[in-house]
């Protein structure tokens, strides 16, 4: 039930990207350990704005 | 571990529970067309919806999958090979769900049902179910296929590469095309439902600072913590609902906010393009996470609510109106229906999604068929659920709301004497006791159906939590409408903006650049232009401007799908796979023929709510006689340029479509003859990381 709850709210954490800040950090350490990762409001940042560079909203 | 006992009974039970579904979807869509008594419980539609949508994405869109695209499961996807950590990212399925959801999903299906309402409950609803299951989510999940397997290129790079270069010319201009008439629309919709209404307007114009004030707290209090921003946002919406009711109870504040279309039109138009130039943080993104938080939640409480109340729908099955004399929109429901719902049944815009950011997010081919089919149905029982909230309504009281005042009169008695005569019994007296009820001055020739679906909406809510809440509930309903409209009003002015840079970066360099402000200003101003023209010239049109801009818009909307269907069928011939062409290529022949009618008639029908020509004409003879008011001469030739000049423009935009499809056949042809076409652009995959597919199949 623990369990349960706990991946519903990492779910949740996913869709709303909340979650997506700790995913970089992972991606950031396993493949561009060299290089300082950018911080939590530059990468929020940086993801607005590539978010809204396309289509991304419909009728 | 189950025997093969056990295995050969759950096959059989599980055939038979889908062949009570079968029955029992039958049954009840059978009960809907049978039905002719009073009214019909809306249960009737839900049941049918349910059993209708479950079969298509067990079976059809399954088989889809499997012989028509052979999906491959173990195949490497764009977002695993190309993984960046950014835009490439393999995500669950259910995220990627969610995401493409939030995407497509926009005010379309809530509005298109609404206003096709005009013909009764039964033609809109079929239309949605059988558009969505063979149609709208089939096109979704090809594209969104077809796409993944090339790097998730866009719908217009596909056309060039599999078609040529007049294919992707054509769906970049449809594109362009279709976002302008879109956001003048949907902003006609948002004044329509603020017009003299203190209450309305305040609390919309509330929504502005609350996403600012957001996206500070996203941005510099607490970086990139969505949900907390998010839940704060939407608490102080729900306060501008109350704080709206507060200031039209006000004798001096309600006054700043009792505007009139045109004043509100302008408002609207600066609102675009202040958006269109601050950057994203400021406004746009955090208005979109309230809009999605809000469309989520009012789309779950909606469906509860009637599954809960049951409502009976009182709109009759059809009504005389599908002969072409309908009070909302000219035209008979022969095409008229099919482009008034668009977004709901089939939406070409969904095609840009799907070839956007989606395929970029897919883990395995074996999501594609849950993203793309599975998206579409859940955006098609929204539309099932907007037309239950309309046609519950009294018939008369739906008309009063929905019909501009240029058709059944301009006073309250002309009003209903007209819809009376129709046979839909109203009374002012009842008309004005309602206006009382929502908190309003009045809901007369409220056109654009963002005020019927919230009294739709108010009611169905209000009957769960007492009718003291009406009020309140109905500018819910209208804020929520509102946020989700100018989301979309923000996000496309933005793409339209870049649009316009990237044709302007082939004149002058200089101009593409998307940071350099000079060129920001000036392209958004040319956007913004584009399509405050239209939102203006409908307000200022006195039989509501939504007549004519809904079906321009549904004309756009099935063009781009037109162009999607044709691209997918395309590359269908090309693979060698003709049997199954059908797939694709048969909603692409019924688009084909429902736009081309609906454009024929637009441009030659003798009667003056159909045709342009026919409309500009009278208009012209009328000011020539001088037979009009002084107001309406002083608009009259604003009026006749904008129908002539509606008419070149749904003309161009059917060109387009069958220069696009001359081009699908043309390859298609060549295909048969053993000519050499352009190469398939699907990806190659190195055998390396495509290593469990060799093991699997080998």
């Amino acid at each position: 039930m623990r369990a349960r709850l706990r991946s519903l709210w990492q779910l949740v954490r996913e869709l709303s990207t909340d979650a997506a800040y700790e995913r970089y950090l992972a991606h950031h350490a396993a493949r561009h350990s060299e290089s300082t990762p950018l911080n939590r409001r530059d990468f929020y940042l940086r993801e607005q704005q590539r978010k809204w560079s396309g289509v991304n909203r419909c009728c | 571990m189950s025997t093969p006992v056990q295995q050969v009974s759950n096959h059989v039970i599980k055939k038979f529970l889908w062949g009570l579904v079968a029955v029992v979807g039958a049954c009840a869509i059978g009960g809907i067309a049978l039905q002719r008594g009073e009214s019909i419980n809306a249960m009737w539609i839900v049941v049918a919806a349910i059993c209708v949508y479950s079969l298509g994405f067990r079976f059809y869109s399954a088989w889809i999958a499997a012989r028509v695209l052979s999906v491959d499961p173990a195949r490497a996807t764009p977002a695993t090979r190309l993984n960046n950590g950014r835009d490439f990212v393999p995500t669950h399925r259910w995220i990627v769900f969610g995401h493409h959801f939030a995407a497509i999903a926009g005010p379309g299906p809530l509005v298109g049902p609404t206003l096709a309402a005009q013909f009764g409950y039964l033609p809109g609803t079929l239309w949605i179910l059988v558009g969505a299951v063979l149609g709208g989510c089939v096109q979704d999940m090809v594209i969104l296929f077809l796409s993944t397997r090339r790097n998730g290129r866009s719908l217009g790079q596909m056309a060039r590469d599999e078609l040529g270069p007049v294919g992707g010319y054509a769906a970049i201009a449809g594109t362009l095309m279709i976002m302008v008439i879109l956001i003048a629309v949907l902003g006609l919709v948002v004044v329509n439902a603020m017009k003299h209404s203190p209450w309305a307007t305040a609390t919309v114009a509330a929504t502005i600072p609350i996403a600012i004030l957001m996206g500070f707290y996203l941005r510099n209090i607490r970086p990139g913590r969505v949900l907390e921003g998010s839940l704060i946002g939407v608490a102080l919406l729900l306060f501008g609902v109350f704080g709206g009711g507060w200031i039209d109870g006000h004798p001096l504040l309600r006054t700043w906010f009792d505007l009139d279309g045109p004043a509100l039109a302008r408002c609207v138009i600066a609102y675009g393009f202040i958006a269109a130039v601050l950057p994203v943080w400021v406004l746009l993104a955090p208005r979109d996470y309230l809009s999605t938080f809000l469309k989520l939640g009012v789309v779950v409480l909606l469906a509860i609510a009637v599954i809960l109340m049951q409502p009976d729908l009182k709109m009759p099955a059809v009504t005389q109106f599908v002969d072409g004399t309908g009070p909302i929109f000219g035209g008979k429901m022969f095409p008229f229906l099919f482009i008034t719902i668009a977004c709901g049944a089939i939406s070409g815009f969904h095609a840009l999604i799907s070839s956007g950011t989606t395929p970029k997010l897919i883990s395995t081919e074996a999501d594609i068929r849950m993203v793309g089919y599975g998206s579409m149905v859940l955006e098609s029982s929204v539309a099932v659920i907007a037309m239950i909230a309309a046609t519950l309504l009294d018939p008369g009281v739906f008309f009063a709301i929905n019909s501009a005042p240029g058709f059944v009169g301009a006073t309250a008695d002309a009003a209903v004497t007209t819809i009376t005569n129709w046979g839909f019994p109203v009374t002012a007296e009842q008309m004005h006791a309602l206006a009382k009820e929502m908190g309003e001055a009045t809901l007369f020739g409220r056109t654009g159906g963002a005020p019927s679906l919230a009294v739709g909406m108010a009611s169905i809510f209000a009957s769960v939590t007492g009718q003291g809440l009406l009020a309140l509930w109905y500018h819910f309903a209208i804020m929520f409408e509102a946020v989700f409209i100018l989301t979309t009003i923000d996000a496309g002015t933005r793409v339209g903006r870049f649009m316009v840079q990237d044709a302007l970066g082939h004149l002058w360099k200089r101009a593409g650049e998307t940071s350099w402000y000079p060129s920001v200003l000036l392209s958004s101003a040319l956007a913004v232009a584009g399509w405050g023209y239209f939102l203006y010239i409908g307000v200022i049109d006195p039989n509501g401007g939504i007549n004519i801009l809904w079906p321009l818009f549904g004309i756009a909307n099935q063009l781009l799908a037109g162009i999607a269907l044709s691209v997918a069928t395309g590359i269908l011939v090309k693979q060698g796979r003709l049997r199954f062409a059908w797939v694709t290529g048969a909603p692409l022949a019924w688009l084909a023929i429902v736009t081309t009618t609906a454009t024929w008639q637009k441009v030659v029908s003798p009667d003056v709510r159909i045709g342009f020509f026919a409309a500009a004409d009278q208009l012209a003879e009328k000011l020539a006689a001088g037979t009009l008011s002084a107001q309406q001469a002083a608009v009259a030739p604003q009026l006749i340029f904008n129908q002539r000049l509606d008419a070149a423009i749904i003309l161009i935009l059917t060109t387009l479509l069958w220069i696009v499809i001359a081009d699908m056949v043309r390859t298609c042809w060549r295909v048969a003859n053993d000519l050499p076409v352009l190469p398939t652009s699907e990806v190659v995959v190195p055998p390396a990381s495509n290593l469990t597919s060799t093991m699997e199949s080998g």
